[in-house]
């Protein structure tokens, strides 16, 4: 008998993680090695461009957290600059306050920048895409108008002196190991962040915002995270870049530099830390090699924007991501190993239902459901069928907290649910899949799937910054986790295929995978069998069953009435929102309204 | 003083409220928000000027060809930057290429016309006391333009088109509405209306190539507050933003009055994330 880890873990998947590894390694190595070296052969001019590459890049890095991963548009971030800029050249010059160390200076820019990083962001936490973008627009006009007018700290238009780091950091190479080595960490921690938890969250929020929510992720509080951190970095890269400006004015800081950085990130991808770094040094250099063109660089790099939202999407990460070219095997098929889901589930204790109690719910004067009763209990599988509009995923998404019922009661073994709140569902062990599935197409399956036990991470976001202890121990557990839910649901092959090359029906797989992250209680299938072949759907059936079986119940929303027939403990049959019938399979059967209103005679 | 601050507050505010109402008109027959409505303003500003003083043309020839290049930067926005990407899954894609296509025309602007403000000619020679041109012509574009869209919503069979795409768009192409005429032709209007407010207002804002981001912050304003599409919300709230702004601008002086006026603003839209006058809508999933 072969041990079980074995099995989960097949060889190829393990040389693909290794030479991965080292692949995604490499070029930070070379680039790192290069900028340590670049002092032999760079010249004095030369080493100013490459200061000013590290200086972006510690504030693109943060950016790239907020634009690259989660996704939110912001075009102002320059204003952070600024920011960091004038606090650490005022509090060095001691224009409000005694003259203070330029480290001290810069620490103190840093939690401004992070204080106002929190605030500029706040709109992203609730509103549209275009509200926060407009927002960071606003607050760069407006920082800029505040430098030019405030004369008696900001110097006005006169300006401010940049600070002069002390010894070893006064001399020219000096001054860019001091940047460079601020880059390098910059690089690390939002790596590290890239490959943790936060990270895979960041981007369920970027793409599948609805999943994100019910594998438990609360936007607000990690986006606030981010905001803190990028605006931090970015004003720590505002405080070096008056040092290497040696003099400010608000003239120093345009919009330009604000599309400059919004535009690196872009071309270099999205999720991807390696794609924006070079966008960053590619952006910085270029128009030294074409000097001419200095006056139109801003207008190129919007010509640029708009040629890579129009045509390539996936930036220069995509590029380069050549393992994703190969072509899958065809003709695979999903091969569940429903023996499996003991060790994954381990038996939640005790028996348990989840109840509706008179749930009624309007849009308008459509009454979707209309006092409905339901009861599911755990370890048993509980079908609900009904015709097109008949409430079925209405019902669904009422207990799942995405619609709020206007009167009755959702309970879990007896306590309500709260009213919305969509995230704490996760947190009861309520898991679901969608009828369309909402998946991270640029991540990997394995990622995917990671996602969904986001909330049974230990470590906090700074020690996952920091690759500390718990953070690592996660990530081992998250992906033994997620190699052993793949290779229950069968896809554990496909594991670290981008998802958005998988075919329908593996993508359905994908998302039970990511729901029995959570060790469900219940499970909520929102039509799993749609688009899937009658092989499938038979695997399908014998995994909800060992699902089931394993102690967790199951609501299954489902329109192929062999399979609830098939599977089901017990049917509810829905008509226009109301309760038509309830009853064993057999029952249901038999059920004269039933077969005359949906089954057909 | 009192007068003062009324006069210019109320006439920004009839420039921010038609810079909001460009916004809109854009929105209604797209769905998307365009970066490119401040710009359209900027342009108003600066090809006022360039006829009028530079080129020395007659005030109505400058004023129809300002008018006329801000429909061509409408319907090219309509063909560059919106219809490519609104089949495309990605939703905020528009933000991204609007965006693109207002900093190209900025950047254009920077490069041809100079990063100088430049001043606006005048257009009439007689003042009557405090009441000046600056102020009133503001007004009277954003009177003209409010009572022009109405009378083309309400009493013209294109205009209910308008309305028709607005409300439902696959329900108004599937009754044979031609849906990409109507928002090329929307495209076009909200073009002119841009560039009217940049006209109009040109006295007061100069023709300058920085007033693109800052029109399209501040002409975002009412709409964020008036509630999205929503033209007499966009007035109302217009409006009160400038009033808001010169009182500030008064009694605290002009730093701390765009400051008091961004605080606002993100206070009111976390209160009232739909806006002061728009209903909440319930999301789909």
């Amino acid at each position: 008998m072969d041990t079980p880890m074995a099995q989960v873990r097949p060889s190829r998947a393990d040389v693909l993680g290794a030479t991965s590894a080292l692949g995604v390694a490499l070029p930070f190595l070379a680039l790192l090695v290069i900028g340590v070296a670049f002092p032999l052969f760079g010249g004095g001019y030369w080493g100013v461009i490459a200061t000013r590459a590290c200086v972006y890049w510690v504030l693109v890095s943060g950016l790239n957290l907020v634009v690259g991963f989660a996704g939110q548009i912001a075009i102002g971030w320059v204003a952070l600059l600024t920011l960091g800029a004038y606090t650490t050249s005022v509090l060095v010059a001691g224009n409000v306050t005694p003259e203070l160390s330029p480290y001290l200076a810069l620490a103190i820019a840093a939690v401004v920048g992070a204080v106002f990083g929190l605030i500029v962001g706040l709109p992203a936490l609730r509103l549209r895409t275009f509200y926060f973008a407009i927002t960071t627009l606003g607050f760069a006009t407006i920082v800029t108008q505040v430098a030019l007018a405030w004369q008696s700290v900001t110097g006005g238009g006169v300006g401010v002196a940049g600070p002069i780091f002390p010894k070893p950091f006064d001399s020219q190479w000096g001054f860019y190991y001091f940047c460079f080595g601020l880059a390098a960490i910059c690089t690390w921690m939002t790596a590290n962040i890239a490959a943790s938890r936060f990270g895979r969250a960041l981007t369920a929020i970027r793409d599948a915002e609805v999943a994100a929510e019910a594998c438990g992720i609360a936007k607000p509080a990690l986006l606030a995270l981010v905001f803190l951190f990028s605006g931090a970095v970015a004003a720590i890269a505002g405080g070096l870049f008056a040092s290497l400006q040696s003099y400010i004015t608000p003239d120093a800081f345009t919009l330009d530099l604000s599309v400059l950085f919004f535009i690196a990130i872009l071309i270099g991808g999205r999720s991807s830390i390696l794609g924006p770094l070079l966008g960053t040094i590619l952006l910085t250099v270029l128009p030294e090699f074409a000097a001419p063109l200095v006056a139109w660089s801003t207008f190129l790099y919007a010509v640029l924007l708009l040629v890579i939202v129009l045509a390539m999407p996936g930036g220069i990460a995509e590029l380069l991501d050549f393992k994703n070219r190969r072509p899958l095997e065809s003709g695979r098929a999903i091969v569940p190993r429903p023996e499996l889901l003991g060790r994954l589930l381990a038996a939640p204790a005790g028996a348990g239902a989840l109840t509706l109690e008179q749930v009624a719910l309007a849009f308008g004067g459509v009454h979707a459901i209309d006092g409905l009763d339901l009861e599911i209990r755990s370890g048993q599988i509980h079908g609900l069928i009904g015709p097109n509009g008949s409430g079925k995923t209405t019902t669904l998404n009422v207990i799942s907290g995405y619609y709020a019922q206007q009167s009755g009661t959702v309970r879990l073994n007896g306590t309500a649910l709260p009213v919305l709140e969509r995230h704490r569902r996760a947190h009861m062990r309520i898991a679901r899949t969608f009828q369309t599935p909402r998946i991270v197409g640029s991540a990997s399956v394995l990622q995917n799937v990671m996602i969904g036990g986001t909330i049974d991470g230990q470590g906090t976001f700074v020690e996952s910054l920091l690759s500390l202890p718990r953070h690592r121990r996660d990530e081992a557990m998250l992906r033994d986790t997620a190699m052993l839910a793949l290779a229950a649901v069968g896809l554990e092959r496909l594991a670290p295929v981008r998802a958005d090359r998988l075919q329908h029906s593996e993508l359905r797989f994908t998302e039970i995978a990511r729901a029995l992250m959570l060790r469900p209680v219940f499970l909520l299938l929102d039509e799993p069998a749609a688009g899937l072949s009658a092989e499938e759907i038979r695997r399908l059936g014998a995994l909800v069953v060992a699902i089931a079986r394993a102690g967790t119940g199951v609501l299954l929303v489902e329109h192929h009435a062999d399979l609830i027939f098939d599977i089901c403990h017990h049917v509810t049959v829905l008509n226009l929102g109301k309760n038509l019938a309830a009853g064993t399979p057999a029952e249901i059967r038999s059920h004269r309204e039933v077969v005359n209103a949906y089954l057909g005679g | 003083m009192v007068q003062s601050i009324v006069l210019s507050g109320v006439a920004i505010g009839c420039i921010y409220a038609l810079i909001g109402i460009t916004y809109n008109v854009m929105f209604s027959a797209s769905r998307v928000f365009s970066f490119t409505a401040g710009t359209l303003g900027m342009l108003g500003g600066v090809l006022g000027s360039l006829f009028i003083a530079r080129l020395g043309l007659p005030v109505a020839v400058g004023f129809l060809l300002a008018l006329a290049g801000g429909v061509i930067l409408g319907i090219v926005t309509e063909i560059v930057a919106v219809r490519p990407v609104l089949k495309s899954l990605d939703q905020h894609l528009y933000v991204l290429s609007t965006l693109a296509l207002a900093l190209m025309v900025q950047q254009f602007t920077a490069i041809e016309w100079g990063t100088e403000a430049r001043p606006f000619p005048r257009l009439f020679d007689f003042a009557r006391g405090g009441f000046d041109q600056q102020f009133w012509l503001p007004m009277l574009a954003c009177a003209a333009v409010i009572v022009g869209l109405e009378l083309l919503y309400r009493h013209t069979l294109i205009g209910r088109a308008f309305l028709a795409i607005a409300e439902d768009t696959y329900a108004a192409r599937a009754l044979g509405l031609p849906e990409r005429s109507l928002r090329m032709a929307s495209y076009a209007i909200a073009g002119a209306i841009g560039a009217l407010a940049g006209f109009a207002g040109g006295e007061m804002l100069l023709a300058f190539f920085g007033n693109g981001p800052m029109l399209t912050f501040y002409g975002f304003v009412p709409v964020a507050l008036g509630g999205m599409g929503n033209n007499r919300g966009a007035v109302v709230a217009g409006l009160l933003l400038g009033l808001f702004q010169q009182t500030a601008n008064f009694l605290v002086g002009g730093i701390f009055a765009s400051v008091a006026v961004f605080t606002v603003f993100i206070i009111v839209l976390l209160a009232r994330p739909e806006g002061l006058a728009g209903a909440a809508v319930q999301r789909r999933v």
